[in-house]
């Protein structure tokens, strides 16, 4: 069967069971388009390379399956980058297809020709460079093969255009021979029986779960760890969606933002169990200092991670799910319930601080309270696709997931502008979710473009902007790291209600808290995508907050309003 | 063990300089089997473990496997050519020189010589201070290769158990 490489494209992307694709075409990558109008395959015109890169992550995360981006050489694989470096940090199995120009021009600064196997080197699981149609088969299954195995990744698949135009035999290869590759998913007897042993005599444990437990769809397996053996849970950011926010064994977000208690458990604990996370620098803190009397149990499948800002007293490298299943039949229960006592202490101090139950006045809308009202208003039954910055801490803060990897945010990266594109591949993968996008007012305007493709694509996205008027997180960092020396913050936009219009989409403008619950109701009656622009108050802080080079424990706390603290020395 | 395909040696830099490990020198070349490169990489771990250099090449696609044989029995060999000031009146001392070190001379021109040099860093080192008051008008050296001691060898494609290093020393049947 001979096939031109464009075609090869296309009928490996329908054997590897892709149903959709987030593209841009252009000159050097004009064959592929040229063949895609033979194949049954959804490709989604995006506005701009990074969305594609982002739509395709967004994809990722919510099926668990390769998500699939294109785009031309040059400018269009320079726009990917953003998105791929995102794709990277978090593990996210992403494959990007880009045009390259001819073999023969190849390094001779032709037009829209740039080394984008270079560029994109650090940024990528790996990347190719075909000159040669009969190359492109293997290189593609490889490609699959490896960024949705071991610890997923994007892949980089960069196509000179005259490979794209020949034409030779197809076989499509059916096995893989990658002899440095091979990712390993079962622990190692041993070191099993050392971390169960370790579990079975820690009196103050805690559990780490990270991204890995999504990865690897090991929800129920550490529901049961944590469950058996009676252990409390805390989550990174994107291991939020792990284990339901309402179990009484979930501490929930540790960290930069987390919970106060979450915070102080870690801290006294005297063993971690971290499964598939990384001790990134926002969930430690100043390292010094971090859980100073705990022995730690490292599980990640990338060998790398084990050690590498933690020291591990057992590194486990192997597949969350299967390194758990493992581990559990030799968990016993114990009681804790010291531990347990101690925990709920400090857990009852953070009720206090929460600025929901302070009090406030009538009229002043805060962000926390639209994140929690639309999560009381959509019941927590929504797929949230987050942005970065304040609006993503009040998110996982104050919505509460109970649905399995229910949230999906740009954690490693932080890359503003992620949630309306993510939310727009989140959608296709999910159809038959609601899916909300939160999103500050900067992030926002970094994503205006894909209204038009939410539009052509008639996909009914709920977008919550939380508009401050100003860059939040960053005059927060000014307001109490650079003496409130605000630099560069203060950020206009365009009449968003307006701006929905213009682009057919129907838009309201919410400031008073009393309107929020029926702007929410109102977006989820509309059959389509509604846009959301909530007034807040600008000046508020994401609290706690362990400033950089801090340890954990040295959170800054919100402070307690006077009428509080005067209640308090009266008893 | 790398795969001999291009780009790789690339990727192996480019893994240094992001992680900021310091080379101290690094050689490529041809292996028993023409799939396969090798590479022989002296890293400074003062500052950064050479367990974390190794899991992170590990990390490497094209990587086929790694070993770290600071502590290992190997045998050990740089070369050098040194092109040293030779006049006819001070050739004779330096011929004993490149004999005591079991030298060669592998150029000779009217007022200079080169010497190839073969060794442990150490020999070539000494070689090199005896040779500076002569006046060394340029050398290049190769940097260090390895090989371990015995009949044990490597197999690339053989993976541990754990995943966490690929290289075993299998003994010949």
């Amino acid at each position: 069967m001979r096939r031109t490489g464009a075609q090869m494209v296309w009928e490996i992307l329908r054997r590897e069971g892709v149903q959709i694709v987030f593209g841009y075409p252009g000159g050097a990558i004009l064959p592929v388009y040229d063949a895609l109008v033979d194949y049954p395959i959804h490709h989604v015109l995006v506005r701009h390379e990074e969305n594609a890169a982002l739509a395709a992550d967004g994809y990722a995360r919510a099926t668990g399956k390769v998500g699939v981006c294109m785009a031309t050489s040059g400018p269009g694989a320079m726009n990917l980058v953003t998105g791929l470096a995102c794709a990277m940090l978090d593990s996210s199995p992403v494959v990007a297809i880009t045009g390259q120009v001819a073999s023969h021009l190849v390094g001779s600064d032709a037009f829209q020709e740039v080394d984008v196997t270079g560029v994109t080197l650090p940024i990528t699981k790996h990347n190719y460079l075909v000159n040669r149609v009969e190359e492109l088969p293997r290189v593609m299954k490889e490609a699959f093969y490896i960024a949705r195995s071991g610890r997923p990744g994007p892949v980089l698949i960069d196509i000179c255009k005259d490979a794209q135009m020949a034409s030779t035999g197809f076989e499509y290869p059916e096995s893989i021979e990658l002899p440095g590759y091979r990712p390993v998913l079962r622990g190692p007897k041993e070191q099993i029986r050392q971390a169960a042993a370790y579990i079975n005599a820690a009196e103050r444990p805690v559990i780490l779960a990270g991204h890995g437990i999504i990865l690897s769809g090991a929800n129920d397996e550490l529901r049961e760890l944590a469950e058996r053996g009676n252990i409390p849970v805390s989550t990174t950011l994107l291991g939020i969606g792990g284990l339901p926010e309402s179990h009484p064994l979930n501490l929930r977000m540790m960290g930069m933002h987390g919970q106060a208690y979450a915070n102080m458990a870690i801290q006294e604990a005297d063993l971690l169990i971290a499964l598939g996370m990384r001790f990134d620098d926002r969930v430690t803190g100043n390292l010094k200092a971090y859980a100073p009397r705990a022995e730690v149990i490292h599980v990640d499948i990338d060998p790398a991670e084990i050690g590498k800002n933690v020291r591990a007293d057992v590194g486990i490298v192997g597949d969350a799910k299967h390194v758990l299943r493992q581990i559990l039949p030799f968990i016993e229960h114990r009681y804790r319930s010291a531990w347990f006592a101690q925990i709920e202490r400090w857990r009852g101090d953070a009720g206090a601080r929460d600025i929901l139950n302070q009090g406030f006045p009538k009229d002043m809308l805060l962000a926390p309270y639209v994140i929690h009202e639309i999560w009381r208003g959509t019941g927590g039954d929504i797929t949230v696709v987050s942005d970065v910055g304040q609006n993503q801490m009040w998110e996982a803060q104050y919505f509460q997931h109970d649905r399995q990897n229910q949230l999906i945010t740009s954690g490693g990266l932080g890359t503003m502008g992620f949630a309306v594109p993510a939310a727009i591949g989140t959608k296709f993968g999910r159809p038959d979710d609601e899916v909300w996008a939160v999103v500050g007012d900067g992030g926002f305007q970094m994503s205006i473009p894909e209204l038009a493709t939410v539009v052509q694509e008639k996909l009914p996205l709920k977008i919550a902007v939380i508009n401050n008027g100003c860059l939040g997180m960053v005059r927060q960092w000014q307001e109490l790291l650079h003496d409130r020396r605000y630099s560069e913050i203060r950020i206009a936009g365009p009449n968003l209600v307006k701006l929905a219009d213009a682009y057919g989409i129907q838009g309201q403008r919410v400031r008073r808290p009393d309107d929020v619950a029926e702007a929410i109701r109102a977006a989820r009656q509309c059959p389509g995508p509604v846009l959301t622009e909530f007034v807040v108050e600008p000046e508020v802080n994401v609290f706690p907050m362990v400033q950089p080079g801090k340890g954990l424990h040295e959170m800054l706390r919100r402070p307690m309003p006077s009428r509080i603290m005067a209640m308090a020395e009266k008893v | 063990m790398v795969e001999n395909k291009p780009g790789v040696l690339n990727r192996v830099a480019s893994l240094f300089r992001r992680r900021s490990f310091n080379i101290e020198s690094l050689t490529v070349g041809h292996t028993e089997s023409p799939d396969v490169s090798r590479m022989t990489i002296v890293v400074d771990t003062s500052k950064t473990s050479a367990a974390l250099v190794e899991k992170n090449l590990n990390k490497l696609i094209n990587v086929i496997a790694v070993q770290d044989v600071t502590h290992a029995p190997i045998v050990v060999r740089d070369l050098a050519l040194i092109k040293v000031r030779a006049p006819a009146e001070r050739r004779a001392e330096i011929m004993q020189l490149v004999d005591i070190f079991r030298a060669k001379i592998v150029d000779v021109y009217a007022e200079s010589v080169i010497v190839e040099v073969t060794g442990p860093e150490a020999k070539i080192d000494s070689m090199v201070d005896l040779l500076h008051p002569f006046g060394i008008i340029e050398m290049v050296r190769t940097g260090r290769v390895a090989m371990v001691r015995g009949s044990g060898y490597r197999a690339p494609y053989v993976l541990s158990d754990n995943g966490s290093n690929g290289l075993m020393v299998n003994p010949i049947p």
